[in-house]
């Protein structure tokens, strides 16, 4: 197949694929992830801070900043592409993950709190 | 054939208009299975959503810190980033035209995907043998549910994969096949972006608390 001398469609193509990521973007995108994985993970085996709320921190800082880095580098997320309708569709996706994460931690951390104490005998008897 | 050529006149070019129509729907494929994608990330969201309420609802079973082996996980974590980086390498070979490269870099990729459902499925069964099985707690319903779906994705990916390998072989790399491989490329760093939220999210967090 490869040894044909292509048609028109193909050749149209192929100025098409130049946007789908070099040698260079793939590399820089696996040692970045490389070093964002091994971070965190010798962060917590080796409980190098000494304190869970700020390796906590760390943890998820560096996981959003990885996140990013696989937008950039594997997945060729830039303003452009498509006219800028997948950076639009990825903003609502983040508006709404943000909503429904947020929302759902602070309505069932309040249900939890202001849940009433009970023994089972009390839940027996409830009306 | 011979009726067709009866309708021009001889020495002409005959127009066809489907191409640039078809370089199009191509574009807006692209497009769609994005979206498609975002729609996929809202079920993982409601999914991590859930898992955050409930993370901590042991039910005097077992904990995260008790049951996860950080090890095992960057393992897996490995063998998920290493079948991303071999399908770029596979994206590469694509653009320029060298089929068996690419098929090779898909063959790897697809058994660096085989290792993760593997080990990911060994943990699983190791779990339900030590008795956290997804009924134990909320913390392991949630658990299995959101991990089992990722691997689920993962195991779909895998024969996506097998399926386009056998289109290729079959019809070389017409733009029909670039276009699904594509989107499977997509697909595949996706769940690695996924697998990132998943591994930080669940596992050290888990062990962190």
């Amino acid at each position: 197949m490869s040894s044909q001398p292509h048609d028109a469609r193909l050749v149209g193509h192929d100025s098409d694929t130049s946007g789908h990521g070099s040698m260079g973007g793939y590399v820089t995108g696996f040692i970045l992830s490389v070093i964002l994985t091994a971070i965190p993970f010798w962060l917590v085996m080796g409980n190098v801070l000494n304190d869970s709320r700020l390796t906590a921190i760390a943890v998820m800082g560096l996981a959003v900043v990885q996140i990013v880095v696989h937008m950039i580098c594997f997945l060729h997320m830039n303003t452009k592409s498509e006219g800028g309708w997948t950076l639009l569709s990825l903003i609502f996706t983040l508006v709404i993950l943000v909503i429904a994460l947020s929302g759902s931690l602070w309505v069932m951390y309040h249900l939890n709190t202001n849940m009433m104490q009970m023994t089972p005998g009390d839940a027996m008897n409830m009306p | 054939m011979t009726t067709k050529t009866d309708l021009t006149a001889p020495g002409t070019v005959p127009v066809f208009f489907v191409e640039e129509e078809h370089g199009h729907a191509e574009g807006s494929t692209m497009l769609g299975f994005w979206i498609y994608l975002m729609s996929d990330c809202l079920i993982f969201a409601v999914l991590f959503a859930t898992y955050a309420v409930l993370g901590h609802s042991y039910a005097a079973g077992p904990s995260g810190k008790d049951l996860f082996e950080l090890p095992t996980v960057a393992i897996n974590t490995s063998m998920l980033l290493l079948s991303s980086i071999t399908y770029g390498f596979a994206m590469l070979a694509m653009d320029k035209e060298r089929q068996g490269q690419m098929l090779f870099w898909l063959v790897i990729t697809g058994l660096f995907g085989l290792a993760f459902v593997g080990l990911e499925l060994t943990e699983f069964a190791s779990l339900i043998r030590e008795g956290a099985t997804p009924q134990r707690s909320a913390f392991l319903s949630s658990f299995f549910t959101l991990v089992g779906t990722h691997g689920l994705h993962v195991s779909v990916g895998i024969i996506w994969l097998v399926t386009l390998m056998v289109q290729v072989m079959k019809h070389g790399l017409i733009p029909e096949n670039r276009r699904r491989l594509l989107c499977l490329s997509m697909f595949w760093h996706f769940l690695d972006v996924i697998w990132i939220g998943v591994f930080s999210f669940v596992y050290l967090m888990g062990v962190l608390v």
